[in-house]
């Protein structure tokens, strides 16, 4: 299978990107690792008639804590994730999440930025995003601009990223004591889509009351969910075993899934219930050890 | 649209142009004639198609050739010099870790880069990291025991002679 015609431009710099996309137009496709977006051209799903390689962008791979936040460049790979002893030791959510992601060559290539730029609920990043309170940050023709996660997945590979911008970096609450997330898939094999997936982040205080609480659903509608109603149920409280099946029903009560080869409605359903369950135990474990 | 690239395979340094569209996977086989490298999938899942670039293993199906500009590739062909093999490839001998051998390249070239970065893998580690390369004969037991006896070998090879 080979891409329909298209014309290749690198960008050397940020500017440079920006401008060769104005320059361009609406026909325009910023590539980075690639590995969404190839593969859609691959099957003519996608047929850009320009490329704009922003993968040799110099200065956008990194993963570095700077005052209460953490940033994570746009281009770092999801091997360099995988890596990192910053995120191992203070951010295993994204350990979790990062090994069920594909396999380890593709994760050699594939990015953090586009994973999320993509706009793909089936992705990985995205429910972990929703679930730690992101703010997204872009660079196109009209300048910098913050965008809160919430506000970032409008739709079915939509985001609110405009045609001329980068999203270049993701910065997300440093860990702190009494916070911590996990993340679990379900996948019928090694690459496949989540049949569904759950991204949990908790922050307790001192005495052990959840101050703050994320919940994001990978696959599970046609945007990246927020699980609002178990959120609501759960802030401000003591998180006991009873309010976590409370939330487990809800979830499996909120989320929008469709039946498919992987599997039917009712059993993502079901699976997503579990998920949260087990998501919240190991969220709650990981912020108070 | 052609671009002119340049880039090391195996070693050589290599000038030609491409079109936009081309993928590494058919550069490598066609422009080349590099066949060791093989088509399977097609669409990144099987990991036939596995090489090193710049050090790391990719997918070369799902690359376009004009991104390797200035990058530095490493196939099957040049993982050992002409007449030996590398340990991975006697491993794989040894252990009978192929039965057609059509997954074999593209496993050979996944475990370069998982060895280097975990020189003593677990079985587990393994499995995981060969996840991305799809064998339909072997069952993989004996493709997991050519990595265990590569592994061994390689760090044998690192260690000084006393």
């Amino acid at each position: 299978m080979i891409p329909a015609n298209f014309t290749y431009h690198k960008a050397t710099s940020l500017k440079d990107a920006i401008a060769l996309s104005q320059t361009l137009g609406e026909d325009a496709k910023y590539m980075s690792g690639g590995h969404s977006l190839l593969p859609m051209m691959k099957l003519r799903f996608a047929t850009p008639e320009h490329i704009i390689d922003i993968s040799k962008i110099k200065g956008l791979s990194y993963i570095k804590e700077e005052g209460d936040l953490l940033k994570i460049g746009s281009l770092t790979t999801q091997t360099e994730m995988e890596h990192s002893l910053l995120i191992q030791k203070g951010y295993p959510i994204f350990s979790d999440a990062v090994k069920l992601t594909a396999d380890p060559s593709v994760r050699n290539v594939g990015t953090i930025g586009g994973n999320i730029a993509h706009g793909d609920a089936a992705n990985d990043q995205p429910s972990l995003m929703l679930a730690m309170r992101a703010t997204i940050i872009a660079e196109g023709a009209n300048g910098k601009k913050s965008i809160p996660i919430d506000d970032f997945f409008h739709g079915f590979y939509m985001t609110a990223l405009e045609p001329s911008d980068v999203l270049v970096e993701i910065q997300i609450p440093k860990h702190k004591k009494g916070s911590g997330g996990a993340y679990h898939k379900v996948e019928r094999k090694v690459g496949d889509y989540a049949t569904a997936g759950v991204a949990v982040h908790v922050e307790l205080d001192a005495g052990g009351v959840c101050r703050q609480i994320g919940i994001g659903l990978t696959n599970l509608s046609s945007v990246p969910l927020r699980l609002s109603r178990a959120e609501d149920l759960l802030k401000g409280k003591k998180i006991t075993e009873d309010l976590i099946v409370q939330a487990g029903t809800i979830a499996s009560e909120d989320c929008e899934p469709t039946s498919d080869l992987r599997g039917s409605e009712a059993y993502k359903r079901s699976i997503t219930k579990t998920l949260t369950e087990r998501m919240l135990r190991s969220a709650l474990k990981r912020a108070t050890s | 649209m052609k671009h002119k690239i340049t880039l090391k395979v195996n070693g050589e340094s290599i000038t030609k142009e491409v079109d936009s569209r081309l993928l590494l996977v058919h550069f490598i086989r066609e422009n080349l004639d590099l066949t060791g490298t093989h088509i399977g999938c097609d669409t990144s899942n099987c990991g036939a198609c596995t090489i090193l670039l710049d050090g790391k293993s990719i997918k070369s199906c799902t690359y376009l050739a004009v991104r390797a500009d200035g990058a530095e590739i490493t196939t099957i062909e040049g993982v050992a010099p002409e007449g030996t093999n590398h340990p991975l490839q006697q491993a794989f001998h040894d252990q009978h870790g192929l039965h057609c051998g059509f997954c074999t390249p593209g496993m050979i070239m996944r475990s370069i880069d998982l060895l280097k970065n975990n020189p003593n893998p677990t079985e587990e580690e393994i499995r995981w990291g060969i996840s991305g390369n799809l064998c339909r004969c072997t069952g993989y037991n004996n493709i997991v025991k050519s990595l265990q006896q590569a592994a061994k070998e390689m760090q044998k090879e690192k260690e000084p002679a006393v």
